[in-house]
C-alpha cells in the first residue's frame, strides 16, 4: 500500500522495534513499581487506584477514538456492558476467577457494541458523540426498567476468585489491585504499540483528513470501527474490573455523567501519552474523593473548576506536558 | 386518543421552547450547550421563588404570570452575560466537543450552585397552574394551563421566526450564522451578536423552565431529564433549524406520550430510538441542507 509506506516514513519505521523495546521495558518496571507500591499502601489508596485504573481503561478507549478523530459521549454504554457482563456470569453461571471475567467483560462489551460501529462510523464531531450518547441513555433506559437485572438498584456480587485460588479476607482489595494494574499496564503497552504500527499512523492522518486519506487509498471508515472495537474492549475490561472491585453494579455505569466523566478524564490526559491516560484518571479520583470528603455539597462544583481550568490552560492535556508537538 | 394527543402536544410545547433556545444558541455560537438544562433549571427555581413572593405580597392571581416571565428576564440578564463574556468567549473557535465539555463543565458548576442557593428540599408552586380552571373535552377534564402553554410555545417560536427573518437585526444574525467571518468582515460586531443570541438562548431555557415550574416538583436533577431530551429535539430536527425544532419537539412529545400512556417502561428509550431511527435515514437531523465536505 502506497500510503503506508508513505505514513510510515523511513525514519520512523527503523526505529519501531527499539521504541517498543523501551516501552516493554517502561511498562513492565511501572507495573512492578505500582504492585510492590501496593505493598505498603493503605487500603482507601489502593482501593482508589484501582478504580483508577479501571475507569483509565474505558478512558483509554475513548483516547483510541480521539486519535482517529471522534469522541464518545457514550462510553458508559461498554462500561455497563462490561460490568453486568461479568457481574450476571458471577453471579447466574458460578464462574468467579478475576481474570477470566475481565476479558469476558471486554469481549461482551465488544459483541454489543460492534454491530453499532457501521452505523456510527458514518458520524463525525458532535453528532458521533450524540449517537454514543443516545445508545448508552438507550441502554440505561432498559436497566433501569429491567427488573431481571436488579432494576435501578443494580445488584451485588461476591468475592472473586484467582486461578482457583480463594482470596483470603485480608488480601483480597491487594490482590483485586494488582491484577488490575496489570491488566491496565497490559492494555497501555498494547495500545502503546498499536499507536506506533502502521495503522495507528493512518489514524493520525484520519484525524488531520480525512478526505486526503480516502483519496491516498486508505479507508477511513474500517479505521473508525477497528478503533470502536478497541475502545469497546477497553472499556468493557474497565466496566468488569469496577464491577468486581466495587462488588456492585447499577444503572449508572451507563448514565451521561459517567460518560461525561470518561471524556474528562480523556482530555485530561490528551491523547498523545497512553500513560497521561491512567495519571488523569488518578487525579480526577483523587479530587473526587477529596472534594466529597471535604465538600459533600460542592464536588461537582470542583470538578466543573477544575474541568474549566484543564480546557482553557491544557488544551492538549497534561500529557503535552512531556510529548513534543513535532515528536508525533 | 385524545389524551395522548393533548399530553403529547404540551410536552412537545415546552419542549420546543427549549429547544429553540439549543439550537439558536448552536446555529449562532456553534455551541452545543449542556449547560442549557441549568439555566432551564435556574428559570424553574426563579419561577418557584417569584411567585412565592408575589403570593406573599397578596398581589392578584394574574400577577403570578408576570411573576414567572420576570423570572425569566431576571435570569437571562444575570447568567447570560456570566457565562457569555465571563467564560465562553475564552473558548470560541476550538474544536466543537470541546466546546461540550466546556459547558458540561459549566452545567456541574450550575447544578451545585442551584442546590447551593436554593437547597435540595423540592419546591411546589401550583397557583399559576389552576389560573384558568378546567375544561371538559369528552370524559376526561383537562387543566387550561395546558393549553396556554402550547399558546405561549406558538407565540415563542412566531416571534423569534419574525425577529430572525423580519428584521434587520434578525438578518444580521442569520448572515453571522452563515459565516461569521464573512458577516465579521461586512462590519458586524460579530460578539454583539453572539451576546444577543446566547442571551436570547438564555432567557428561552429559563422561560421554558418558569412555564413548566407550576406543573412539577422544582428540585435538583430536573436539569438533567431536560437536557438529554432537549438534546434528542435538535438533534432530530437538525442542529441550528427552528422548524427542525418544531419538527422534532413535536415527535418527541407524541412519541414520549404515546410511550406513557402505552408502555410506560419505554419512556426514556421511545425518545432515543426515535432519533436513532431518523438518524439512520437523516444523518444530519430532518432540516439540514447537506454539506460540502471540505478538503
Amino acid at each position: 500500500m502506497a500510503l503506508v509506506s508513505f505514513v510510515t516514513s523511513p525514519g520512523h519505521s527503523g526505529t519501531t522495534f527499539q521504541s517498543h523495546g523501551k516501552a516493554v521495558l517502561s511498562a513492565t518496571l511501572i507495573g512492578t513499581l505500582l504492585v510492590l507500591a501496593g505493598l505498603g499502601m493503605p487500603k482507601w489508596l489502593t482501593f482508589l487506584l484501582t478504580v483508577a485504573a479501571a475507569n483509565g481503561l474505558v478512558s483509554l478507549g475513548i483516547v483510541v477514538l480521539m486519535r482517529s478523530g471522534v469522541v464518545s459521549f457514550g462510553q458508559g454504554l461498554v462500561f455497563a456492558a462490561g460490568g453486568y457482563a461479568a457481574a450476571l456470569v458471577f453471579n447466574k453461571v458460578g464462574f468467579h476467577d478475576l481474570i477470566g471475567l475481565a476479558f469476558l467483560g471486554g469481549l461482551i462489551a465488544c459483541l454489543i457494541a460492534v454491530p453499532f460501529a457501521p452505523l456510527l462510523s458514518r458520524y463525525r464531531g458532535i453528532f458521533f458523540a450524540m449517537l454514543t450518547l443516545a445508545l448508552s441513555m438507550v441502554a440505561y433506559g432498559l436497566l433501569m426498567k429491567l427488573e431481571m437485572l436488579g432494576g435501578s438498584d443494580g445488584f451485588n456480587l461476591g468475592r472473586p476468585t484467582l486461578l482457583g485460588w480463594n482470596l483470603p479476607d485480608q488480601q483480597v482489595g491487594y490482590i483485586v489491585y494488582t491484577v488490575t494494574i496489570l491488566i491496565a499496564t497490559l492494555m497501555a503497552l498494547g495500545v502503546h504499540i498499536y499507536f506506533q504500527s502502521s495503522r495507528g499512523l493512518l489514524m493520525l492522518a484520519v484525524r488531520e483528513n480525512e478526505l486526503r486519506v480516502e483519496y491516498l487509498g486508505g479507508s477511513v471508515r474500517s479505521v473508525v470501527i477497528f478503533n470502536f472495537a478497541i475502545a469497546a474492549f477497553c472499556g468493557g475490561l474497565g466496566g468488569a474490573l469496577a464491577a468486581l472491585a466495587l462488588g456492585h453494579i447499577e444503572p449508572n455505569f451507563s448514565y451521561w455523567t459517567t460518560s461525561g466523566e470518561f471524556v474528562f478524564v480523556a482530555i485530561l490526559g490528551g491523547w498523545q501519552s497512553v500513560i497521561s491516560v491512567f495519571l488523569a484518571s488518578t487525579i480526577v479520583e483523587l479530587v473526587r474523593s477529596f472534594s466529597s470528603s471535604y465538600f459533600p455539597n460542592s464536588w461537582q462544583l470542583a470538578l466543573g473548576i477544575f474541568l474549566l481550568v484543564v480546557i482553557r490552560f491544557l488544551p492538549r492535556g497534561i500529557g503535552a506536558l512531556w510529548v513534543k508537538e513535532g515528536t508525533r | 386518543m385524545v389524551t395522548i394527543l393533548i399530553d403529547g402536544l404540551t410536552y412537545a410545547s415546552w419542549l420546543f421552547i427549549v429547544a429553540l433556545g439549543l439550537t439558536l444558541v448552536f446555529g449562532v455560537l456553534k455551541i452545543l450547550n449542556i449547560a442549557h438544562g441549568s439555566f432551564y433549571a435556574l428559570g424553574a427555581y426563579a419561577a418557584a421563588s417569584f411567585v412565592s413572593w408575589a403570593a406573599a405580597m397578596k398581589l392578584a392571581p394574574g400577577m403570578t404570570l408576570v411573576a414567572m416571565l420576570l423570572a425569566a428576564v431576571v435570569v437571562a440578564a444575570l447568567i447570560a452575560p456570566l457565562t457569555e463574556r465571563g467564560l465562553l468567549r475564552f473558548f470560541y473557535g476550538r474544536d466543537e466537543v470541546l466546546l461540550v465539555l466546556v459547558t458540561y463543565a459549566m452545567f456541574l458548576i450550575l447544578e451545585d450552585v442551584t442546590k447551593l442557593v436554593w437547597g435540595a428540599t423540592p419546591y411546589y408552586v401550583s397557583e399559576p397552574y389552576s389560573l384558568f380552571g378546567s375544561v371538559d373535552i369528552g370524559t376526561q377534564t383537562y387543566v387550561v394551563y395546558d393549553f396556554v402553554l402550547v399558546i405561549m410555545a406558538l407565540l415563542v417560536g412566531g416571534l423569534v421566526w419574525w425577529w430572525l427573518n423580519r428584521t434587520r437585526q434578525g438578518k444580521i444574525t442569520l448572515a453571522v450564522i452563515h459565516n461569521a467571518e464573512i458577516a465579521s468582515s461586512m462590519g458586524v460586531n460579530v460578539s454583539k451578536i453572539y451576546m444577543l443570541a446566547f442571551s436570547i438562548g438564555v432567557f428561552l431555557a429559563a422561560i421554558g423552565g418558569a412555564l413548566t415550574a407550576p406543573m412539577i416538583s422544582v428540585q435538583p436533577g430536573i436539569s438533567v431529564g431536560v437536557i438529554i431530551v432537549s438534546f434528542a429535539v435538535v438533534i432530530i430536527g437538525g442542529l441550528g433549524s427552528i422548524e427542525g425544532a418544531a419538527a422534532g419537539a413535536l415527535i418527541v412529545g407524541m412519541a414520549r406520550s404515546m410511550a406513557v400512556h402505552l408502555a410506560p417502561v419505554a419512556e426514556l428509550f421511545s425518545v432515543y430510538m426515535v432519533m436513532a431511527v431518523i438518524l439512520m435515514f437523516r444523518p444530519e437531523g430532518l432540516f439540514q441542507p447537506n454539506k460540502a465536505r471540505k478538503i
